[in-house]
């Protein structure tokens, strides 16, 4: 690590001071609720944004003026808050006349491509996973170390990414770009066993059963012998980060987000 | 002439008793609500993917070929079973042999896959009785479930067994009397000649039995088929034609709904031309709410439990079996149904779908991530169900668990679903360093 004297200090763009300035960017960076609250999210969130300042992206966030998509409210049956949270989105969206939205969150991401539309938003929606894969496969990123060739990394599939919208080799294309031993789980792709979290379980306990979802996950995880869990999604990084604490694998095995791996292979 | 007769009244039976089941089936579509489908194309072609080429049933690749096998084969021999019914109506025999060469290619795949079809059976019936299959069974597999599937592989074994014996004494038949026959018999061929000795009275016989035992085996079984699982066998190609071709992740928009919000937004927003509308319930309660898609897909459920196998709530032990779901729909539906067709739209019986039949436990136990839609060989979906059953617990009864209701006063009051203050929605960006530049 290079000490802070070197580092270049970022400075998020908001939508509202370049829409001051006059200035439309070509990206709208949808941060999401995890993404700016979640403790473990917002470390992902802030690689991404290094991410997008070293490939000099023409972007920028809503910021305060973000509000939560509604994924959850829908899917946990309160059409009437989803609708709520929706529309008031897209009027701020459609106020700013975003054309590409790129977000970390798959949940988000299913909301803002499928469901926007129906409500009056239309835009082209991407998930942090295609955007990258996009530009490895373009040549933008340059200078990808060997940080991680020693380690093996298995990839969980995130439903709303995945069966939701049918994106399985995006995030996979990312790790193929990161030297590393990729293995995969046995129920992977569109075969992927759910983290547990989806549906609002989240916020909720679970029902009476034999064991909680993200533990049957995680040990399917484990028995890869993988040393990294890498996930794309705000709600399956928390799962799968208890399911290690769970089972005390916390010495050898880690949780990271794909960006992260990205990032932190480039130095970033 | 007296076997003519005899045809054509039990083709009449069959049809009168099969258009008295139809009645009393489809006469429920008229509870359901409305759906409108749209983008036949991409229907059609979705239907020549999962259905004709049978996609997803080949994700349990050694068992869904011979599954394909079976569908396959029947369509194949449906030919043959509309001549019999020329033949039996008309007194001819083997009328459509005016076909040429496509005849005999027709006969020659059906008098094959006859053979297939039995022996895929035979695996079935061996699978069901000699191996544990885990997804065979549940709670909601109740022995009549069971008995089902047995009688009906017990009804397409001896099916295509008497296929296969027509056939061949039909050989025997045209050979014995010096005629030249029609179509081309591979397997009968080589099953003739095991009975080259029999006698040509004999040979007649079993000929004529065989030919009736086949198509009336077809009749009763038609009719028997409505009342069982197997209904799928009518239902599974149209479902798939009338099925959600949106992606699994997209959830139907509630329209009714988007009238309140948009008013609720913006006060001076136009009501729409008409005015007054009926009051909704929000939300499915009981069997008359559902789509009529939604019907449909109980309809043509085979109970498989592909879907529960996959459910990451049922693996785990809870009480939620996305199969389990279908079927209550239907039960429901059946039992609703008997009394709305006598008594009319205001028949009431106190039950419910929620409540008698599916437990709010169930519902809130789905983690929407759509494996066992995913995973329907037929594209059911049940979790479009699932969540009309949750929106009608949340809209009209507050009824969600209290972690969730926790999450929509957060999300109401601070723009997600954690208690943090809308104002620091920016601070991860605080402090934010990168180590170079491209």
């Amino acid at each position: 690590m290079t000490n802070t004297a070197n580092k270049i200090k970022i400075e998020v763009p908001v939508m509202a001071n370049l829409a001051a300035q006059g200035h439309k960017p070509e990206w709208l960076f949808w941060v999401g609720s995890a993404g700016a609250f979640d403790d473990r999210y917002k470390k992902v969130t802030r690689e991404f944004v290094k991410l997008l300042t070293f490939l000099g992206i023409d972007y920028a966030v809503l910021g305060i003026e973000e509000s939560d998509s509604g994924d959850v409210a829908r899917r946990a049956g309160n059409e009437m808050l989803f609708q709520m949270q929706a529309l008031q989105n897209i009027e701020i969206l459609n106020g700013y006349e975003v054309k590409k939205i790129v977000t970390c969150c798959p949940h988000d991401f299913n909301t803002l491509k499928n469901e926007y539309p129906e409500l009056g938003g239309h835009y082209e929606v991407w998930h942090h996973s295609q955007f990258l894969a996009e530009k490895l496969k373009a040549g933008n990123l340059k200078g990808i170390s060997e940080a991680f060739a020693s380690k093996k990394i298995v990839f969980h599939d995130p439903c709303y990414l995945g069966r939701g919208t049918g994106e399985y080799e995006a995030p996979r294309s990312v790790l193929d770009a990161i030297p590393s031993e990729k293995v995969e789980m046995k129920r992977n792709r569109s075969f992927g066993l759910c983290c547990g979290a989806g549906g609002g379980q989240m916020f909720k306990e679970a029902e009476k059963g034999d064991k909680e979802v993200f533990i049957e996950r995680t040990e399917e995880a484990i028995a890869t012998g993988a040393d990294i869990i890498a996930t794309a999604c705000p709600f399956c990084m928390v799962m799968m980060t208890d399911g290690i604490k769970y089972k005390n694998q916390e010495e050898r095995m880690k949780n990271y987000d794909i960006a992260e791996l990205l990032s932190l292979s480039l130095g970033l | 002439m007296t076997a003519q007769i005899l045809f054509a009244l039990s083709l009449l039976i069959t049809l009168a008793v099969f258009a008295f089941t139809m009645r009393r089936i489809f006469f429920n579509f008229r509870y359901t609500k409305k759906k409108k489908l749209t983008d036949y194309p991409a229907r059609i072609r979705e239907t020549f993917k999962v259905a004709i080429a049978q996609q997803k049933i080949f994700r349990h690749p050694v068992m869904g070929f011979v599954h394909a096998l079976v569908f396959w084969g029947f369509m194949v021999i449906l030919f043959g079973s509309i001549e019999m019914v020329v033949d039996g109506l008309f007194g001819t025999e083997r009328s459509f042999a005016v076909l040429g060469w496509f005849y005999d290619f027709l006969m020659a795949t059906g008098d094959v896959f006859a053979a297939i079809i039995a022996i895929s059976i035979l695996i079935f019936m061996f699978r069901r009785i000699f191996l544990h299959v885990k997804r065979f069974y549940g709670p909601e597999m109740k022995p009549v479930s069971k008995a089902d599937a047995n009688l009906t592989l017990s009804f397409i074994l001896l099916l295509m067994l008497s296929l296969l014996g027509m056939n061949a004494f039909y050989l025997l038949e045209m050979h014995n009397t010096g005629q030249s026959f029609e179509g081309v018999f591979p397997v009968s061929q080589s099953l003739a000649d095991l009975f080259v000795g029999m006698s040509d009275k004999g040979i007649i016989f079993w000929h004529h039995f065989n030919w009736w035992f086949h198509i009336l085996l077809i009749f009763i079984f038609a009719n028997v088929l409505p009342y069982s699982k197997h209904f799928h066998v009518f239902m599974s190609v149209p479902n798939v034609l009338v099925s959600r071709i949106e992606p699994l992740g997209k959830v139907d928009n509630m329209d009714s709904i988007t009238k309140e919000v948009k008013l609720m937004l913006d006060p001076a927003a136009p009501m729409d031309a008409g005015g007054e509308e009926t009051v909704e319930k929000f939300g499915v309660s009981d069997a008359n709410d559902i789509n009529w898609v939604n019907y449909m897909n109980a309809l043509s459920c085979t109970e498989c439990g592909r879907c529960t196998a996959v459910c990451p709530a049922n693996i785990t032990g809870k009480l939620l079996s996305p199969r389990k779901i279908v079927m209550d729909v239907r039960a429901r539906m059946k039992e609703k149904g008997a009394g709305l067709m006598k008594e009319g739209a205001a028949f009431d019986d106190g039950k419910s779908l929620i409540g008698d039949y599916i437990s709010e436990e169930e519902l809130w136990a789905c983690t929407m991530c759509n494996a066992c839609a995913q995973e329907c060989p037929i594209n059911i979906n049940q979790p479009s169900l699932i969540l009309d059953m949750r929106r009608y617990l949340v809209l009209e009864q507050s009824k969600a668990p209290s972690g969730l209701n926790t999450a929509f006063t957060n999300i109401e009051n601070n723009g997600a679903p954690w208690q943090y203050s809308p104002e620091d929605r920016m601070n991860w960006a605080d402090e934010l360093f990168i180590n170079k530049q491209a």
